[in-house]
């Protein structure tokens, strides 16, 4: 009798655990094929011509320089906003915030914030910046509203860098004469540094994949030149990836797999020195 | 010297505290603003217009409900897709696969977080629904199934996460006393840690679903944008148009200030208070299940 009943319960986990395994394999499969997909068929569009020629006969010939050089405006535009308030905010958060309603206030708000849809971010954006601001569909429209939404992962992810560093630090720190602000730029910001990174070039690649939030605060359909001001609209490559896939006709496919691999490249590059510089510093801390 | 010391710490200290709430002064402009500019609806358009079937801004027809139920149906089918396959796979990477699996699987999953939904909107209109068309024998694949699909791929990572995290969370004492009791990995899985991370599964969840609700790009590529009332289960298989989607493809041809303006604004209102609802419901869970674990402990 007991020996049937263990038996059962062996046959009960192997099911289980096999259910489980077929299930994880069902999730990660189409992860690998989707990227895998993507570089065979746009692998071949990919040349220097493409990245860096101006397009021609309507898109569907030549490169997406303008689209590239947006992209990489819009990134750095969001981390002149998003980068110092954010760091900042985090550190108020560990550093300065006693634990009471408004500071869980502001923890709340911070996860709200995380999640608004990306669309309701781009027709905040038209009404306080486009609108409102008067900066029209612009660069800078575009980047203060990518900055809003980058905030929020911003600052989780330096707060938790930040708290990671041992208390003894500051003690020892303020032991020595140091003020409240030496201990944290000297001591406490270098040996968060990596962590803060990482959060950093994540929340931006999110920033730099985004489609809807640029929508009616700063992307161009399609410009004859590069923009020449942060007042000027531009063209971005999740935006333009988007038009040729769906509002041009006789687009050819192989430009569009050959921008959407860009685009990934692009992307998943930041998140890949993200995950290098966060398990390189785990390697070399000494605490 | 030392003067000139205290005072720049001064101002580093004001502006760090200031900038400390930011977060809350961004979340009030935002309301403020959807507000602004959607609130003026009520003025121009008669309730029973605004909750009517019927969405045909052209002739002035601004009923919502096709919208809400477009959102609804796909919504719910990606919540049908992602919730097991996500959970599954979260239980997978924690307790079952080898430590070392972890560290590839789990950075892997969190890849497909960070792939633009442009990117699989557009693999949806060029291989998922021509795949679907011809498989499930439909006039178009464009259609809420394909929506809620790659909505479900977009919510799993997000799932697989957060309950990752939480199933790790769970401390290893009370695995190893359900073995010591004689109970199998099985057995301690689903009747103890599973049971003891329950909270954090829950946020998974609320917070997974919550990303596919304000998902637009993909939805707008691949759904087929047909603003029809979708009620019956059978309009999986047809083409729908989610709010999301209509706010991004409207707004950019409606003059500011018009009807129409203002009545995509009040949609977006509608979302941010859903995603409000949904955050806050989340974090609760979080703060009140934290509570009791210091209650038990202490």
């Amino acid at each position: 009798m007991k020996r049937f009943f263990s038996i059962d319960r062996d046959i009960v986990q192997r099911l289980g655990f096999s259910f489980l395994t077929i299930m994880a394999v069902v999730t990660v499969v189409p992860i690998i094929s989707v990227v895998i997909y993507i570089i065979v068929q746009g692998g071949p569009a990919v040349s220097w011509e493409f990245i860096s020629a101006m397009p021609h006969d309507g898109m569907r010939a030549g490169g997406i320089l303008p689209a590239i050089i947006g992209t990489i405006y819009l990134t750095i535009g969001t981390a002149v906003f998003s980068v110092p308030l954010g760091i900042a905010a985090a550190i108020y958060l560990s550093e300065y915030a006693p634990d009471n309603r408004l500071t869980q206030l502001i923890r709340v708000a911070i996860i709200n914030l995380a999640g608004i849809p990306s669309v309701v971010y781009g027709l905040f954006g038209l009404g306080l910046f486009v609108l409102f601001l008067k900066f029209g569909t612009s660069i800078l429209a575009a980047s203060l509203t990518l900055s809003i939404m980058t905030l929020p992962v911003i600052i989780s992810a330096s707060e938790e860098a930040l708290r990671s560093v041992p208390q003894p630090f500051r003690t020892v720190s303020i032991s020595l004469g140091g003020t409240r602000w030496q201990t944290i730029r000297r001591i406490v910001l270098p040996e968060a540094l990596p962590g803060i990174l990482t959060g950093v070039i994540l929340g931006l690649e999110r920033a730099a994949g985004e489609t809807a939030p640029i929508l009616f605060t700063g992307a161009a359909f399609f410009l004859p030149r590069l923009p020449g001001s942060v007042f000027d609209a531009t063209m971005a490559l999740p935006y333009h990836l988007f038009v040729i896939s769906t509002q041009v006709p006789e687009m050819p496919i192989q430009i569009q797999y050959g921008t959407a691999l860009v685009l990934i490249v692009f992307v998943l590059g930041m998140n890949i020195i993200a995950t290098v510089v966060r398990s390189r510093a785990r390697a070399k801390r000494q605490w | 010297m030392k003067k000139s010391l205290t005072w720049r710490e001064y101002v580093i200290t004001r502006a760090i505290k200031v900038s400390g709430y930011s977060a809350i002064v961004f979340v009030g402009l935002i309301f403020f603003f959807l507000l602004r500019e959607g609130l003026p609806v009520f003025g121009e358009v008669p309730i029973s217009t605004l909750f009517n079937t019927r969405w045909y801004p052209i002739e002035e027809y601004y009923g919502i409900l096709p919208l809400i139920t477009g959102s609804l149906i796909v919504t719910i089918g990606a919540a049908l897709v992602a919730i097991p396959f996500g959970i599954g796979t979260a239980v997978y990477i924690a307790e079952v696969s080898p430590r070392w699996m972890r560290e590839v699987l789990k950075p892997l999953v969190e890849l497909l977080g960070g792939l633009p939904s442009v990117v699989l909107g557009f693999l949806g209109i060029l291989v998922l629904s021509p795949y679907l068309r011809v498989l499930l024998d439909l006039p178009t694949g464009l259609s809420a199934l394909a929506g809620a699909l790659l909505l479900g791929g977009i919510a799993i990572p997000t799932i697989v996460s957060i309950a990752e995290d939480a199933l790790d969370a769970v401390p290893r004492s009370y695995r190893e006393g359900a073995w010591a009791l004689g109970a199998t990995r099985w057995q301690t899985i689903w009747r103890v840690t599973f049971p003891a991370a329950k909270s954090g599964v829950l946020t998974a969840i609320m917070l997974g679903v919550g990303r596919a609700i304000g998902e637009t790009m993909t939805v707008m590529m691949v759904t087929g944008n047909a603003p029809v009332l979708a009620i019956l289960p059978g309009s999986i298989l047809s083409p729908v148009r989610t709010m999301t989607a209509t706010i991004a493809a409207e707004m950019g041809e409606v003059a500011s200030g018009s009807v129409h303006y203002h009545v995509l604004f009040f949609i977006g209102m509608v979302l941010f208070l859903i995603s409000l609802i949904v955050n806050i419901a989340a974090s609760s869970v979080v703060f009140r299940s934290k509570k009791r674990a210091e209650r038990i402990l202490s």
